[in-house]
């Protein structure tokens, strides 16, 4: 090699060389900046189960607390609102609850420990709103058939009183189940089911 | 008096022999050439700097009294409405700006597809359009969660369960976007970072982009003729004039009718009846109630009603995404060698106005309550909407256009 001759293919090297470990530094350091973005140490410890009382619930009350930021439902069902649901099974998507949408012991006809007794995080499936407890009673334009349900106002999807979702609307599952168990049988335990089913 | 001149002419060639300030001022005002031919339509890439001058200043005076908490932002809010001096109206000329910045922005977009700006040599100007539109997108969305009412959290919480719908990697992306399992104080810090910093230094990038392709390429004009095809001896075009004094007055003309308007609504109607601010979102962020009838502020409607049309979550969102990603395939898709709606044939002329009436349609129907009548008439405007681009190709390269003249005609 001669002073002041390029060797281009010792240069070449050096710049890909150079490429290459400069670019996994900084494809590396994205990771702090992706990573602080998750939820932190203290947001995941916030979300403890919490205790509800359901002994003031009558028949076709529906109950929401907050667990976890989210509104849980807590609805009490008659034995004929019960009977009914059996009735829906052609028009929902998901008759027999076969998505993961709930903890095993609430995959069952009625979706829950206790037929009575209906737990669900109360966030529709398609986007998140929270929909509403409408009854059949109520004075709202949801058909003749209504047998009562919930019903999203952001996009119209609709609910049995099972939270199973009806077809022909946008949200794609059932209502979410979450874990749950009964202390008592008028306490109910959120976010813990040690021992049950 | 002829002293003080020589000084600042010294003062100019001091500063010339270190930084190109008549460079600059030449190439970008006083010797760029624009068509002389500009209409009503032209107004309105000026005016989008004014509003972004607006909403810059009056954020950064807004962040001095906000707090971007869960627990006090709602309070903040009303604090700046109540108690800071001249605070309703630094919140009102913000808020007013937003939707005024959407209004500006469709209007310039649609001036393109009257007059073809978006197509060769212009190209590369129409995508950085498209992400400034983008960008705006964004910085409104995450601007709207900061009052912490009502609209902002189930807003929120729908805009960002969307991308929970991309399926695999859905999940994970919402809960990253959050930072939290549900929208929260996490999410309302990190939108307020977002908002104030993030965003707008990006759409500074942009619009600085922008102007920089628009000034290499020139101005395209509403006939659609590329005056630099002929040019006088020293270079000049024919149809060409300076940017600065003329069209500097033209559009400072713009800007003063545009404010009267805009003080209009800030100090007669800054909440528009519900349009511009949301009745729902002057009451506090309840994470347990969704209000009966939610829909986004108006500038997303047109989108949401295509969501709402589609009974499907997947195929909705997709969908949706797919309607705004379409206008940037928009110079490829149109094969008309004819950039001008003057010169155009019919076929072009029908699909933009059955377009226009579509996206008009459907940001009218995003805004009402989901009946099944709206519904289908969705679904209508929908498939207009989506047939306009893709039926472009076809529909433009058979248009019986007719022949464009050599030089603009005037005005």
């Amino acid at each position: 090699m001669h002073d002041g001759e390029i060797d281009k293919h010792r240069r070449r090297f050096l710049t890909t060389a150079a490429t290459v470990v400069g670019g996994v530094g900084v494809a590396a350091s994205s990771i702090p900046f992706i990573s602080t973005m998750m939820p932190s140490a203290k947001t995941k410890a916030i979300g403890a189960p919490i205790e509800v009382d359901i002994s003031d619930m009558k028949p076709g009350e529906r109950k929401t607390v907050k667990w976890q930021g989210k509104p849980v439902w807590i609805l009490r069902r008659s034995q004929e609102t019960l009977n009914a649901l059996s009735s829906l099974n052609t028009e929902v998507r998901d008759p027999d609850s076969s998505e993961e949408q709930q903890p095993p012991y609430a995959k069952n006809e009625y979706r829950s420990i206790k037929p009575e007794y209906l737990v669900v995080i109360g966030l529709c499936t398609h986007l998140g709103c929270s929909p509403s407890y409408v009854t059949a009673a109520d004075q709202e334009d949801l058909g003749p058939d209504w047998k009562g349900g919930f019903f999203c106002p952001c996009h119209g999807s609709r609910f049995d009183l099972a939270g199973r979702v009806f077809k022909g609307v946008p949200a794609p599952a059932n209502l979410v189940v979450p874990r749950y168990r009964f202390v008592t049988d008028t306490r109910i335990l959120l976010g813990d089911d040690t021992g049950t089913g | 008096m002829d002293k003080i001149m020589k000084y600042l002419c010294a003062l100019l060639d001091w500063i010339d022999a270190r930084f190109p300030l008549t460079k600059l001022w030449n190439e970008h005002l006083a010797k760029y050439y624009a068509p002389k031919n500009f209409n009503f339509w032209y107004f309105f890439g000026s005016l989008a700097l004014l509003v972004l001058v607006i909403q810059i200043v009056t954020g950064i005076w807004l962040t001095m009294n906000y707090k971007p908490s869960a627990e006090d932002a709602f309070a903040s809010v009303e604090y700046i409405m109540r108690d800071v001096e001249w605070g309703w109206w630094m919140r009102y000329m913000h808020s007013t700006g937003s939707s005024a910045f959407f209004i500006v922005i469709y209007l310039h977009m649609f001036r393109a597809l009257l007059y073809g700006s978006f197509k060769k040599p212009r190209e590369l100007l129409w995508l950085t359009g498209m992400f400034i539109y983008l960008t705006l997108m964004g910085e409104a969305f995450f601007g709207y969660l900061l009052p912490w009412g009502q609209m902002s959290y189930w807003g929120a919480q729908v805009i960002i369960s969307l991308f929970g719908a991309i399926p695999v990697i859905g999940d994970s992306l919402a809960l990253w976007i959050r930072g939290d399992y549900v929208v929260s104080d996490v999410t309302l810090n990190r939108f307020f970072s977002f908002h104030v910093i993030a965003m707008p230094l990006v759409l500074l990038g942009l619009v600085f982009v922008h102007i920089l392709a628009l000034h290499e390429v020139g101005s395209n004009n509403p006939d659609g003729v590329e005056i630099k095809k002929k040019k006088d001896e020293h270079g000049v075009p024919l149809d060409g004039i300076p940017f600065h004094p003329y069209y500097t007055v033209k559009d400072i003309v713009g800007v003063v009718v545009f404010l009267i308007f805009f003080s209009m609504v800030v100090f007669y109607n800054p909440e528009m009846g519900g349009y511009f601010l949301e009745h729902n979102n002057f009451i506090p962020a309840d994470p347990l109630k969704t209000p009966e009838h939610i829909a986004p502020v108006w500038y997303f409607t047109p989108y949401y009603a295509i969501l709402r049309a589609i009974p499907s979550q997947v195929a909705g969102v997709f969908a949706m995404g797919l309607a705004v990603m379409l206008f940037f395939f928009l110079p490829w898709l149109d094969r008309s060698p004819v950039k001008s709606i003057r010169y155009r044939g019919w076929k072009y002329r029908l699909a933009l106005t059955a377009f226009t009436i579509s996206f008009l349609a459907l940001g009218w129907l995003g805004m009402q309550v989901a009946i099944p009548t709206y519904t289908w008439l969705a679904r209508v405007f929908s498939v207009i909407y989506f047939m306009f681009f893709v039926f472009m190709p076809f529909y433009t390269s058979t248009d019986n256009d007719k022949p464009v003249p050599e030089r603009v005609r005037y005005p």
